[in-house]
C-alpha cells in the first residue's frame, strides 16, 4: 500500500519545511489530490495538511487589496459580500464550478493547482507524458473533446480545468508564497503556470515545497464591468468547454481598458495581451470584437473532437464583449 | 394452513380487474414508500452495507488490453504486499465478464488465457481492507501477446451479420419497401445514430459472498434473482439448492443488474479460497467495462407517404454492435413494429462484431433508442407536409396492429395526444423554427409519441394472513427503487381489507417464492398479479369459513362482512395462519392482443443562440399504461424515464477509444447524465384504462415507457427552436453550433 506520513502543522514555516521534503505534498480540501491518490496517480509519501495554518481568511487591506487565504474555502470566497460587490466575476466563476459539496471543502490554492481532467491521464494506463514523461500522449489523436486549442504541444494537449483561476487571471491576481528557506515569494498568476513544451509533467513554476499562502487582488478599475461566462455540456457540475472572464472599462464610448482570460482553451488559464491591446481605444463594434477573436485564435489548432472550441470561443467572446460594452448598463 | 397455489395463465382475458373487489381504498392512492424511513435513515442495508464478521475485501483484476493472450501474470509482489490474503488468477471457474441468460458466465480459459475485451476480469486480489486489495492489484504485472481488434462500428458497417444469433426479434419484411420508396410521391430516407450508453445505476455493483458448508450465500445488487441464482450455480458448478441470493434493497439497476456480473462469481470464489466472507465492490470506473452497456446503433429509417401524408411503407433497419460470440442484439425496431400505419414494412436488426465489452439490456432496450430515430423522422416528415406533428401522427394511427392484424388490448394514444396537447399548451407552438426568442435563447416546442411493449413474466408469491391480524407477503421480487414493497403491500391490503401498516413485505431472497424480478417494466404486473392471486385464495377460504361466496364477502380494516354478519379476520383464522401461493404465467392473450403502453411526450427547450447550449425548460407527458397502483410511485417511474430521455437527447455518450477498444468516459465527471439543474419542471399524467388482456390487475409497465419518445420530444423541440436537425445523438452543443446564425 502507498503508506504516507501525515502532519498538520500549525504555522506556515513549519509547513514549508515539511513540504519541501522528498515525496511531500500539501493537502487542503483533498477533492483533487485524494482522487488521484486513490487511482494511484499521485503517490505522495508525506502529506502536509494546510488546514491548521490560519490561512482561511479573506481580508481587505487598507490599500484596497483583497488578500485571500490559500486555505479559504471556495464557497466562503464566493459568498463574501465584498467579493460579490467588487469582484462579481470571481464569485460567478467559483459558483459555476464543481458542486456545492465540493466547493465547501475546496480551497483557493487547491483550486489553482488542481490537475487536468484529461481522461487518459486519469486512467493510469494509457501513454501519457504528464503522468509518465516520454511515454507519449494518448489524446493528440484520441478522444480530445475537452482538450486545448492554444498553448499546447504534441507532447500534451491537456487543459487546466479551473474556473476560479480564469477570473483571478483576468483580475490580475498575484500569488504569495512561502519558501522552505523562509523567503516570501510573489508570482503573477500568469507566471504560476508553465506551458507544457516537452515537459508537461512540470506544471508550475513553484519551487519544491513552496507553499501558497495567499492570493492578492488589487482593486479593479473603477466603473469597469465584469463578466464570467462558462459554456458547458450541462447546466451544472460540468467543467468548462470554454469560459471567458472579462473586465472592461469604458470612457467616452470607447474601451479604456480590457482584461480577458479564457478557460478550457489551453494548458493554463489563458490571457493574451495582444487581444486586449487591440480592443483598447476602440468603440464597441462587431468588427472590433471579431478582430479580437481573430487575434486570440490566430495560432489555434483543433485536433478533431475539440475543433468546435474555435468557433465556440469566438462566438462566446463576441457575446461577452457586447455585454461588457453595451450602452446604458454600466456596472 | 397452506392452500394449493392459485395459478393463472393469461390464456384468457380477465373477466374483471381482480383489484376491483377491494374496498380498502389503497390502490391508486399516492402512498409513500413503506421502506422509505429505513432508506432515509441509512438502515436499509444495500449489498455493500452487508456486515459479516471477519469479512475480507476483494478487488477485481482487469485486463489492460482488448484482445490477445496472457503470456504470464506475475503476482509475487501483490501476494507479499501488506494485508493481502490471496491473489487468485488461475482458478478453474474464474469468470471473464458478465452475461445474460441462465448460462454460466464465460470463463477465462486456463491453459491459454485469452482476453477478448478491455477491462475484463482476469482475477481477484483479496485483502484485509479494500485499500490493501486495491493497491496490491496495482502490483500485479501481466504480460500480454496483444492482437489487433475491431473497435469502431462505423468502420465495419459493410461487414455485418444479418439476423444475428441471439436477436430478440426476428427480421420482418412485409410488402416491398424498396418498390414503395421508389414510387411514392413523398419519401424520407435518413440514418440516425446513437452512441453506447452505460446503465449508470447510482448504487455500486457490490457483492458479499459467504459459504456455509458447500452452500454459498450471495448478498448482491441484482435485478432478477431467479436468473442470477441459476447463473451463479452454473458458474460455480453447484446445484441450484446450494445457492441463496439476497438483494433486499437495490439502488437502481437500469438493466445493468440483470444477469450476473463477474464480481459476484469472483466474490464466491474468493470466499471459498480464503474461508472468509468476501466483499467485492466495483469502482465506478470499473463498471465501464465490467457491467454491460447498451450497444451503439445505426438506424436507417425509411418512410414513404402518399400526397396527403398517409404512410404507405415504413422501414427501420438497424446495425448495432456486439461483442463477438455474444447474443443480446439491441431490438432497435421494437417500438416501430406496430406504431404507425403502412402496408409495406421492413424491420431488420444486423450486427457488427467488435472486440469491445459485452452489450446488453439497458433502460428500454429497443424503444429508447429506436424512438429517437423514428420520432425524429416523423417530425421531419410532418414538416415536409406542413402538418402539425400531432395531426400527422393521428392520420397514421392504426386501428389494429398493422403488422400482426391483431387488436390492440388497449391503445389510448390519441387521447394522450389530445390531453397532452391541452395540458402543455401545444396550440401556442409556432411551427416555423427559429422565430421565438427570449433574450439570447431561441425557444421551441416539440413532441413525440411513446410506446413500450407490455410484458408479463411468470411470478410466484406467498401471502399469509397471520394471527396478529396482519398479513405477510413473500416473494423473491426485487425493489430497485421503483416502489415494489409499497405496491405489493397496497395490493395485499386492498384485497384482504387491511390497512397498509398491517402488511409486511419480504423481498429479495431466493428462499422465497420465485418472481419475475425487476426488468423490462414487467415487475409490477407480474409480481403484483401473483400477490393478488394468493390473496384470492385466502379470500375464498375466509368466505368458506363464513359460509358465503367470495363475491358476498367484503373485507375492510380487518373485518369481514357478509350478509350482515361481521367477523374480525383474526377470529376467522381459528388459531392458525392462512397461507396461500399465487402464480401468474403469460399465455395466449400475449399473442391474441397487441399489448403495449403508450404516451405522448412534450418538451419546451431553449437553445442559446450564441453557444448552442440546450436547456430543457419543461416537459410534460400523458401516458396510457393501464391501471395505476400508486399515483406517487407511478409518477416517479414516469418522470424518471422522461429524465433519461433528456439524457439520451443531450448528454449520455460512452466513448470507445477507437485505437484500444477501451471506454474513455469512465466516471460520472465525464459520462454525463442530467443533474438537477438540467431537469426542469417535469409533469406526468395518466389516462387510466385497465387492460384486462394484460394481466389480472389491468396494469402495464411504466418506467421504460417514460424513456420512449422523451428524447425525441426534446430534439424535436430543439429543431423548432433553432432550425438545426441533428441526427447523431447526443445533441451536444458542438453539433448545434454549426447551424446557428452569426452572433
Ligand atoms: C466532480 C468534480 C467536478 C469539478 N468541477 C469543477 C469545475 O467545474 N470547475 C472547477 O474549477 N473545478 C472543478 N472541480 C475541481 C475542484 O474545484 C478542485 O478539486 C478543488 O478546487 C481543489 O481544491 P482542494 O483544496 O480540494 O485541493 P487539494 O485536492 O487538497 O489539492 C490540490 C493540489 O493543490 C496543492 N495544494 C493545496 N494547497 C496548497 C498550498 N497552500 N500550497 C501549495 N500547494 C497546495 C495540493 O498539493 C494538490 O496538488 C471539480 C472537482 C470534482 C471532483
Ligand atoms: S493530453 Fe497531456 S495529460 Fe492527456 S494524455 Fe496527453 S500528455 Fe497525458
Amino acid at each position: 500500500m502507498n503508506l504516507f506520513e501525515y502532519s498538520r502543522p500549525e504555522d506556515p514555516s513549519t509547513a514549508a519545511k515539511a513540504g519541501s521534503a522528498d515525496g511531500a505534498s500539501y493537502i487542503a480540501g483533498g477533492t483533487n489530490l485524494v482522487d488521484l491518490m486513490k487511482l494511484g496517480i499521485a503517490r505522495p509519501t508525506r502529506l502536509v495538511d494546510v488546514n491548521r495554518l490560519d490561512l482561511a481568511k479573506i481580508e481587505w487591506r487598507s490599500d484596497g487589496v483583497l488578500r485571500i487565504g490559500a486555505a479559504a474555502r471556495n464557497s466562503n470566497l464566493a459568498a463574501d459580500p465584498g467579493v460579490r460587490a467588487r469582484f462579481p466575476m470571481l464569485s460567478r466563476a467559483i459558483l459555476s464550478g464543481a458542486s456545492g459539496q465540493i466547493r465547501n471543502v475546496a480551497s483557493t490554492a487547491g483550486n489553482l493547482l488542481q490537475r487536468t481532467r484529461c481522461p487518459y491521464f486519469y486512467d493510469g494506463v494509457s501513454p501519457c507524458n504528464k503522468r509518465e514523461p516520454g511515454k507519449g500522449c494518448s489524446a493528440t489523436d484520441g478522444f480530445n473533446r475537452i482538450h486545448a486549442i492554444l498553448g499546447a504541444t504534441d507532447a500534451c494537449i491537456a487543459t487546466h480545468p479551473s474556473d476560479m483561476a480564469v477570473a483571478l487571471l483576468a483580475l490580475g491576481a498575484t500569488v504569495v508564497t512561502l519558501k522552505a528557506d523562509g523567503q516570501t515569494g510573489r508570482i503573477a498568476l500568469d507566471d504560476l503556470y508553465r506551458l507544457p513544451g516537452d515537459t508537461p509533467n512540470i506544471e508550475t513554476n513553484l519551487k519544491s515545497g513552496e507553499l501558497i499562502t495567499h492570493v492578492e487582488l488589487a482593486a479593479p478599475p473603477s466603473g469597469a464591468r465584469q463578466i464570467y461566462r462558462k459554456v458547458r455540456d450541462r447546466a451544472s457540475f460540468a467543467f468548462a468547454l470554454v469560459s471567458v472572464g472579462g473586465i472592461v472599462a469604458m470612457e467616452n464610448g470607447r474601451i479604456a481598458s480590457a482584461a480577458l482570460a479564457f478557460g478550457g482553451l489551453a494548458p493554463k488559464p489563458w490571457r493574451d495581451p495582444e487581444v486586449e491591446q487591440l480592443l483598447v481605444g476602440q468603440a464597441p463594434s462587431t468588427e472590433a470584437f471579431e478582430a479580437a477573436a481573430d487575434c486570440l485564435l490566430k495560432d489555434a489548432k483543433g485536433r478533431g473532437d475539440n475543433s468546435f472550441k474555435i468557433p465556440l470561443v469566438r462566438r462566446t467572446l463576441i457575446a461577452c464583449l457586447r455585454d461588457l460594452t453595451i450602452d446604458g448598463a454600466e456596472a | 394452513m397452506t392452500k394449493t397455489p392459485n395459478s393463472v395463465t393469461m390464456d384468457e382475458s380477465a373477466e374483471r380487474i381482480i383489484l376491483d373487489r377491494g374496498v380498502q381504498g389503497l390502490v391508486g392512492k399516492s402512498v409513500a414508500r413503506i421502506e422509505g424511513p429505513l432508506k432515509t435513515s441509512g438502515r436499509a442495508d444495500y449489498a455493500n452495507d452487508t456486515k459479516l464478521d471477519g469479512a475480507a475485501y476483494g478487488f477485481v483484476l482487469t485486463s489492460e488490453i482488448s484482445l490477445g493472450r496472457i503470456k504470464a501474470i506475475d503476482v509475487a509482489a501483490a501476494r507479499s504486499a501488506a494485508g493481502v490474503l490471496a491473489v487468485i488468477v488461475d482458478h478453474p471457474l474464474l469468470p471473464s465478464d458478465g452475461s445474460a441468460g441462465n448460462a454460466s458466465l464465460k470463463r477465462v480459459p486456463r491453459d491459454l488465457p485469452e482476453v477478448d475485451s478491455y477491462g475484463q476480469a482476469i482475477g481477484i486480489v483479496v485483502a484485509e481492507s479494500f485499500e490493501a486489495a486495491r493497491s496490491a492489484a496495482r502490483l500485479v504485472r501481466v504480460d500480454y501477446d496483444e492482437r489487433e481488434g475491431r473497435y469502431d462500428t462505423t468502420r465495419h458497417l459493410e461487414d455485418v451479420e444479418h439476423e444475428p444469433k441471439g436477436g430478440l426479434i426476428p427480421d420482418i419484411k412485409r410488402g416491398d419497401i424498396d418498390a414503395v420508396m421508389a414510387s411514392a410521391p413523398v419519401t424520407l430516407d435518413i440514418t440516425y445514430t446513437t452512441p453506447h450508453y452505460f446503465p449508470a445505476a447510482m448504487e455500486p455493483h457490490a457483492t458479499v459472498a459467504t459459504w456455509t458448508g458447500d452452500g454459498v450465500e450471495i448478498h448482491s445488487s441484482l435485478q432478477l434473482l431467479k436468473t442470477a441464482r441459476a447463473m451463479i450455480a452454473a458458474s460455480l458448478d453447484l446445484d441450484l439448492s446450494k445457492v441463496r441470493v439476497l438483494a433486499p434493497y437495490v439502488g437502481g439497476g437500469f438493466g445493468g443488474k440483470t444477469g450476473t456480473g463477474p464480481e459476484v462469481i469472483l466474490a464466491a470464489i474468493a470466499s471459498k479460497e480464503t474461508g472468509r466472507p468476501v466483499k467485492v465492490a466495483l469502482t465506478r470506473r470499473q463498471t465501464a467495462h465490467l457491467v454491460h452497456h447498451r450497444a451503439d446503433t445505426h438506424q436507417r429509417i425509411r418512410i414513404a407517404c402518399d400526397d396527403e401524408g398517409h404512410i404507405l411503407g415504413i422501414g427501420h433497419n438497424s446495425i448495432v454492435s456486439q461483442k463477438a460470440g455474444r447474443s443480446f442484439i439491441e431490438p432497435v425496431s421494437l417500438g416501430t413494429l406496430a406504431m404507425y400505419k403502412g402496408e409495406a414494412r421492413s424491420f431488420t436488426q444486423s450486427a457488427v462484431r467488435l472486440n469491445i465489452p459485452v452489450a446488453g439490456a439497458v433502460r428500454a432496450p429497443g424503444e429508447a433508442v429506436g424512438s429517437l430515430a423514428l420520432e425524429t423522422a416523423m417530425d421531419e416528415l410532418a414538416e415536409r407536409f406542413g402538418m402539425d406533428p400531432i395531426a400527422f401522427r393521428k392520420l397514421n394511427e392504426p386501428e389494429k396492429d398493422p403488422l400482426r392484424g391483431s387488436p390492440f388490448s388497449t391503445r389510448r394514444l390519441v387521447d394522450c395526444y389530445d390531453e397532452g396537447a391541452r395540458r402543455f399548451g401545444w396550440d401556442r407552438r409556432n411551427p416555423t423554427p427559429g422565430e421565438v426568442r427570449d433574450g439570447e435563447w431561441l425557444v421551441g416546442m416539440g413532441m413525440a409519441a411513446a410506446t413500450r411493449i407490455n410484458l408479463l413474466q411468470e411470478s410466484h408469491a406467498r401471502v399469509s394472513l397471520r394471527l396478529d391480524g396482519g398479513a405477510l407477503v413473500e416473494t423473491d421480487m426485487t425493489d430497485i427503487g421503483t416502489g415494489t414493497y409499497t405496491i405489493l403491500a397496497q395490493i395485499a391490503g386492498e384485497m384482504l381489507g387491511l390497512p397498509i401498516d398491517r402488511i409486511e413485505v419480504r423481498l429479495g431472497d431466493t428462499n422465497l417464492p420465485p418472481s419475475s424480478g425487476s426488468g423490462g417494466s414487467f415487475g409490477a404486473a407480474s409480481s403484483g398479479s401473483s400477490v393478488a392471486l394468493a390473496c384470492e385464495t385466502i379470500i375464498a377460504e375466509l368466505a368458506r369459513r363464513m359460509d358465503v361466496s367470495p363475491d358476498q364477502l367484503v373485507l375492510k380494516d380487518g373485518v369481514a362482512t357478509a350478509r350482515n354478519v361481521q367477523s374480525s379476520l383474526v377470529d376467522l383464522l381459528d388459531g392458525d395462519d392462512i397461507a396461500a401461493e399465487g402464480v401468474i404465467k403469460p399465455g395466449k392473450t400475449a399473442r391474441a392482443y397487441s399489448q403495449a403502453a403508450h404516451g405522448a411526450q412534450f418538451a419546451e427547450v431553449g437553445v442559446n443562440a450564441v453557444t448552442g447550449e440546450v436547456r430543457v425548460r419543461r416537459m410534460l407527458a400523458v401516458f396510457d399504461c393501464g391501471r395505476i397502483l400508486n399515483a406517487r410511485t407511478a409518477r416517479n417511474q414516469a418522470i424518471g424515464g422522461m429524465i433519461w430521455g433528456i439524457s439520451y437527447a443531450l448528454h449520455e455518450e460512452a466513448v470507445v477509444d477507437k485505437r484500444t477498444g477501451a471506454f474513455v468516459t469512465r466516471d460520472l465527471a465525464e459520462y454525463h447524465v442530467p443533474v438537477s439543474a438540467d431537469v426542469p419542471a417535469v409533469e406526468a399524467y395518466f389516462i387510466e384504462d385497465p387492460d384486462r388482456h394484460a394481466n389480472p390487475l389491468g396494469v402495464k409497465g411504466i418506467g421504460e415507457l417514460g424513456n420512449a419518445g422523451a428524447g425525441a420530444a426534446v430534439t424535436n423541440a430543439i429543431y423548432n427552436a433553432c432550425g438545426v436537425r441533428v441526427r447523431d445523438f447526443p445533441m451536444t452543443l458542438d453539433k448545434i453550433l454549426a447551424g446557428l446564425g452569426p452572433v
